[in-house]
């Protein structure tokens, strides 16, 4: 007993297991966090309790059939998933899709950051204890997730690119209703933002925590949001534009202090320029086919390919090696969540305990894309 | 009618999306000026160059491949993007290769960096480099089971402490393997199914 209380009132390092079991760590992250009092000396997060071999299973599916598989390894994003693997194995082949096809998979894969958003800022302010927001946001969301639910019958896992283009082309009056949806959701955006952005206890719990300088972003390899609340202006869609995202106008947004504060102002101002995207790809929308004409056996030639897409979370690469099979050699996946979660433990140093759920919550991880 | 139309008019000559897609060839990219920037600032090195869809592929012997990554380093790469392995299985010049993906932001120019690596050597790490190798390499070292000399703090990853066998090898089965952590042997005992109730029902 004596002992237990010099370590408790010592002012001794104490080991303290945060998660996995807790609400905060999406019940499957661990983190080992050695505390003095309610200050963090360090962090280790421990990971792999989601792990399900995805890589793995890849290299015994042919082309066609890895695509359901990347649905569930960022599953609060697929359809950027699917983008990002069918893309690549567009390049390894040398397909030119359709303009058509582009500007859906452009509306789905923007539909699908604004949902992912959502999500993010419904848990994340429902972490740091602000729980209105919550049942407005997952309003929005629903609205999305039935406009996914038309097109292609699924809502979470939608499984719904294909390599050479879009599997369908747009239901009757999709159109008009996804356009209805963007025209309102600015409003709605103005709407969650007056709830947090000038509030105060908000601005306590997030100002200045976890702060990551441009030049530590960098060395730590974070991309996304992360990378630009930092202050570097750095997007895959303006550097690399892939789809036709080289014909649409939108913003890079970027932050300025690298704080929890700045990469929540940087994801609201992403959500309106996603809007904006939408908005373009609708009065752009050409007429014509949804698919290119590909091979009925997708045989890509020898060789090996990397392709990124600008995810929700970050920077989404795969690399594809072909030994010019029906199945793919190895697919290696670069998951923008597994490398951002690796600076965790440099920006909750010194913080408080609690400071650790609201930088969890601000790098916006999902562990079935870290633990694949 | 409308048949004589478009027997008079040649047919519109077809879309990139409507003809045989044309795979990429891979090039040498020995004068391709990121190349020669790379040979100057470390020369002799690169034992190839390859550009495949766009992409620039540098090969590298393995006792030369942390002085080719520092000397891209120094130039100016200062974001590693990836880093990952791929098993060859039965190659001559060495089972597996470590690959290197490095980016640099004032031209958004990317280089690949590849060794060979024979089973049981170790590659440097690159963690004094850049710190986000650090998961990336103890990824690389949990399911290939290739070493990194002077990582400070090479441990599984994704799998657990006392796992056995590194699962994205060739030779690992995809149905897995027995890992002998049995949870709850009384419910599940090894060999599958649940235990019946004494007493039958």
């Amino acid at each position: 007993m004596a002992d237990l209380q010099a370590t408790l009132l010592g002012g001794e390092e104490m080991e303290v297991s945060f998660g996995p079991q807790h609400p905060a760590t999406h019940g499957v992250l661990r983190l080992q966090l050695k505390v003095d009092g309610e200050r963090i000396v360090n962090a280790k997060p421990i990971i792999g309790y989601l792990h399900r071999g995805t890589e793995k299973l890849f290299e015994r599916e042919t082309y066609p059939q890895c695509i359901p598989h990347t649905d569930r390894m960022d599953y609060t994003a697929a359809a950027t998933n699917n983008q990002g693997f069918v893309g690549a194995v567009e390049k390894l082949m040398g397909i030119t899709i359709p303009p058509r096809a582009a500007y859906i998979r452009m509306i789905l894969a923007e539909l699908q950051r604004l949902s992912s958003h959502i999500i993010w800022l419904a848990t994340h302010a429902l972490d740091i204890g602000a729980v209105t927001p919550f049942f407005y946001t997952f309003q929005e969301r629903e609205k999305i997730l039935d406009l996914f639910e038309e097109y292609c019958g699924a809502r979470l896992t939608l499984n719904t690119m294909r390599i050479g283009g879009v599997p369908w082309d747009l239901p009757e009056g999709w159109t008009e209703r996804c356009r209805r949806f963007v025209e309102e959701l600015p409003k709605k955006i103005e709407d969650w933002e007056r709830l947090l952005t000038n509030n105060r206890i908000w601005k306590a719990r997030t100002v200045g925590v976890g702060v990551i300088d441009a030049e530590k972003a960098i060395a730590w390899g974070l991309t996304g949001p992360p990378l630009r609340g930092s202050g570097v202006q750095w997007d895959i869609r303006k550097v690399f534009p892939y789809d036709h995202y080289d014909e649409v106008e939108f913003d890079i947004p970027i932050g300025k202090n690298g704080d929890t504060y700045d990469r929540y102002l940087v994801r609201m101002e992403e959500m309106r320029q996603s809007v904006r995207i939408i908005r373009q790809c609708l009065d752009k929308l050409p007429d014509g086919p949804v698919m290119a004409w590909v091979p009925k056996v997708i045989r890509p030639p020898k060789g090996e390919v990397y392709f990124s897409v600008e995810g929700p979370k970050g920077e989404l690469g795969y690399y594809i090696v072909s030994d010019g099979g029906v199945t793919p050699y190895r697919v290696r996946v670069r998951p923008p969540c597994f490398v951002n979660l690796q600076a965790l433990p440099e920006m909750v140093k010194g913080h408080l305990v609690a400071d650790v759920v609201a930088v969890i919550g601000t790098l916006d991880i999902v562990l079935g894309e870290i633990d694949r | 009618m409308a048949d004589e139309k478009e027997n008079q008019s040649p047919p519109p000559p077809k879309k990139p999306w409507e003809e045989k897609p044309v795979p990429p060839q891979p090039q040498d990219a020995r004068e391709h000026p990121l190349v020669l920037e790379v040979e100057r600032a470390c020369p002799g090195r690169v034992r190839e160059a390859v550009a495949f869809a766009g992409q620039i592929t540098l090969k590298v012997e393995l006792e030369h491949l942390l002085e080719l990554l520092a000397a891209l380093k120094g130039l100016g790469y200062a974001f590693l993007v990836d880093l990952t392995a791929v098993d060859w299985k039965d190659r001559p010049e060495g089972r597996f290769e470590v690959v290197y993906w490095v980016h640099r932001f004032a031209d958004s120019a990317r280089l690949r960096v590849k060794a060979p690596v024979p089973e049981g050597a170790e590659v440097p790490s690159v963690v004094e480099l850049w710190p986000t190798a650090n998961w990336m390499e103890r990824e690389v070292f949990d399911m290939f089971g290739i070493y990194f000399a002077n990582h400070p703090n090479l441990e599984r990853i994704l799998t657990w402490e006392g796992f056995q066998g590194h699962p994205l090898r060739k030779d690992f089965p995809v149905e897995g393997v027995d890992t002998g952590a049995a949870i709850y042997p009384d419910v599940f005992p090894p060999g599958g199914g649940p235990v019946k109730p004494k007493g039958g029902a």
